[in-house]
């Protein structure tokens, strides 16, 4: 039992990372039914912004951040460095071919995703860096026998991840700006009709959703201290599968996705067999959706083409 | 007009990238010729990707070993030069490195790799076009299987295994071991199977086999699994980038038990990556630099002073397999493949830094192995087995 709760625990640190990674895929495929392949690599950006300003802090004299702050402010940074490529990213490269077939925006996402894969093995060398330690690892608690523990990363992650997600939930319903997201993403003619400039929107959606994919990376570096150009590969897939997993374009379900990706993947280690984890993992995706063609919380349409 | 700007712009920053390219291209040392005193040797190795230092500092033994010989007066009159192609940690790189090197560069032979997987991707072509190649410590026995013109100059993973296998059972009197297996690795797979087939014939249980691909990060769940089993060591033949995550995981989750692996742990980077959750961890190695033997202290003298750095298991290998190489160029004044296949089989007695290399009709060196234990960014020396 203990070790149940255990897995439980694991499971749902990682599933908060991929929610945070996936969470962007949903958004930006919500308004543009684009999928954002250059999505883990502004996370992986996020991850060595705060790689350099993490280091910029420990190493320095005169700017001496103590505890908590150095955490909060190289996930500020990095939110904001990743918030201003996802801008970039969106107006040079998506926003030109606006009006041109999806598939063309489609590859030139994995174009800018090859893109910067590539410039971050050459700008930061493909040999993996180790994150600086910019918080103490604490165990909060620990079972008598040891075997069931929570550690203060843990609770870190999770609530940075929830608080961010609540943060997000209620720009998107109480204020304007999500207010014209979702008009936009609902149709975007009549929103434009209606006074809303869609442009601006979009952007504003590449900022939030690169934004979150940094903290991502940054919790990441804290609790995996390896990063390395390469890192948003596999982590991408598997935030994009969750956000498949809980319907795309839907934001509690990529929330829920992603929780149920990673407590099915520490379960199948557990439980099953670890050299299928994987396997297992995205086989568990098939079959959800066998049942629910559109996801979980997704809506379910036919499209004419 | 603005757009006309704007694709021009673009246009022309695409011509500049490929006039870098190309630029770059004509100062790569591959493409240059070899003068008629030259003796050309290529190097393929992962000077970067994840497991960049293994290539790095591979390259750097060589570097050093070269330079030695050259400076000595080279080899009949001629002296070496080494082509080095970075195959970024992967197979399929390490596949066109290798044919690069064989038909444009005119290499008369390889010296590479240390990764078992990238070594088998490209011995095929060195034996292909009959051009020996010596790998400095690939350890898994499938590389030298490959055709008679691969070799090395490092133990086998049988051994390797063995060694640890008695290291765990002697030293650590471990009665229950887990193993953690990376399956994406030739080397990790092979390695396992050899420490798992020695330990159960001493008599020990092996009471987990969990296994993780390369480039995971995340191993909770397998360290919890293996946790459960309450074992006294846990042999993870893994390479040190994971293994780092691994040792620190192993903490998070409580577990006290001894950690073990083998070469593919030694790197600067270890201790780096594992903090202070992997001191007290102990593998198996080809050499310590700790060592009084006047060829070791020597070696590590010359090194400290050329790069800096004390040199690891890897640099050390590669400066053997260099030196081994020159020995054989040495031996046939006429350079034919065949010739100089020759010479590098009958290597006897060769005294390296990492003991005395003799090629057995495998063409596998038979050596010895010592077992090290993590101290910070130190492997102090535990203990020498003898195959």
């Amino acid at each position: 039992m203990e070790e149940f709760i255990q897995h439980f625990i694991n499971g749902v640190s990682l599933g908060s990372i991929y929610a945070l990674i996936a969470i962007g895929y949903t958004m930006v495929y919500g308004i543009l039914q684009l999928i954002n392949f250059a999505h883990s690599d502004v996370y992986m950006i996020g991850a060595f912004t705060g790689y350099y300003v993490g280091n910029f802090i420990s190493r320095s004299n005169w700017f001496v951040l103590p505890g908590w702050s150095a955490f909060f402010f190289t996930l500020s940074c990095a939110m904001v460095v990743c918030g201003c490529l996802g801008f970039l990213i969106e107006r040079f490269a998506y926003r030109p071919l606006r009006k041109a077939p999806k598939l063309n925006i489609l590859i030139t996402a994995i174009g800018v995703s090859l893109f910067l894969e590539y410039t971050g093995q050459i700008v930061f060398g493909a040999d993996p860096k180790v994150f600086p330690n910019l918080l103490n690892d604490v165990e909060l608690f620990v079972s008598n026998s040891g075997d069931v523990r929570i550690s203060s990363f843990d609770i870190v992650i999770l609530s940075v991840s929830v608080t961010l997600v609540i943060l997000l939930n209620f720009l998107i319903f109480k204020t304007k700006i999500g207010k014209a997201m979702r008009a936009t993403s609902y149709n975007e003619t009549w929103a434009a009709l209606m006074g809303i400039p869609v442009d601006r929107i979009i952007s504003y959606t590449f900022v939030i959703g690169s934004a979150l994919a940094a903290a991502g990376g940054v919790l990441v570096g804290i609790k995996y201290p390896k990063i390395e150009p390469l890192m948003g590969v596999m982590i991408g897939l598997k935030a994009f599968v969750a956000a498949v997993l809980g319907g795309i374009g839907n934001l509690t379900g990529a929330v829920i996705g992603a929780l149920i990706m990673g407590l099915a993947e520490q379960f199948v280690v557990g439980y099953g067999s670890s050299t299928y984890r994987d396997a297992l993992a995205f086989g568990i995706l098939i079959v959800i959706l066998l049942f629910r063609p559109a996801g979980l919380l997704g809506k379910f349409g036919i499209e004419k083409v | 007009m603005k757009r006309l700007l704007l694709k021009s712009t673009a246009a022309l920053m695409i011509l500049a990238l490929i006039m870098w390219v190309v630029l770059k291209k004509a100062e790569d040392t591959s493409t240059v010729p070899a003068t008629s005193n030259e003796i050309l040797v290529g190097e393929f190795g992962s000077l970067t990707g994840s497991e960049a230092t293994f290539g790095q500092m591979t390259n750097k033994g060589i570097a050093l070993a070269v330079e030695e010989v050259n400076a000595a007066g080279g080899v009949n009159g001629k002296t070496i030069k080494v082509i080095t192609l970075d195959n970024q940690g992967k197979s399929e790189e390490s596949v066109s490195a290798v044919t690069k090197l064989i038909t444009q560069s005119k290499v008369v032979a390889i010296l590479g790799e240390v990764a078992s997987s990238r070594s088998l991707a490209a011995a095929p072509i060195a034996q292909q076009y009959k051009v020996p190649m010596i790998t400095p410590s690939s350890t898994n026995p499938k590389v030298t299987e490959v055709g008679d013109y691969i070799f090395r100059v490092c133990f086998i993973d049988p051994f390797q295994g063995t060694v640890m296998a008695k290291f765990a059972h002697e030293n650590l009197k471990a009665k229950k071991v887990a193993i953690l297996t990376d399956v994406k690795s030739d080397y990790s797979v092979g390695l396992a199977k050899f420490f798992k087939e020695t330990y159960t014939k001493l008599g020990g249980t092996i009471v987990s086999e969990q296994s993780y691909s390369s480039g995971d990060i995340d191993f909770k769940g397998q360290l919890t699994n293996i946790k459960s089993t309450k074992p006294d060591a846990i042999f993870i033949p893994g390479y040190y980038t994971e293994v780092g995550l691994i040792a620190r995981q192993a903490k998070q989750v409580g577990m006290k038990a001894p950690l073990m692996g083998g070469d593919g742990w030694d790197s600067s980077k270890l201790s780096e990556i594992g903090g202070d959750a992997i001191n007290g961890g102990y593998f198996s190695n080809h050499y310590t630099s700790e060592s009084k033997e006047p060829v070791v202290v020597n070696f590590v003298q010359k090194f400290k002073a050329k790069f800096g750095e004390v040199p690891d298991g890897l640099a050390a290998m590669g400066y053997d397999a260099a030196k081994v190489l020159a020995e054989a160029l040495k031996k046939t004044p006429n350079i034919t493949a065949d010739g100089l296949r020759l010479a590098i089989s009958q290597t006897k007695d060769f005294e390296g830094v990492t003991g005395k290399i003799s090629l057995n009709a495998e063409r596998n060196a038979v050596k010895p192995a010592v077992v090290v234990k993590v101290d910070g960014a130190v492997n102090r020396f535990v203990t020498t087995v003898n195959p």
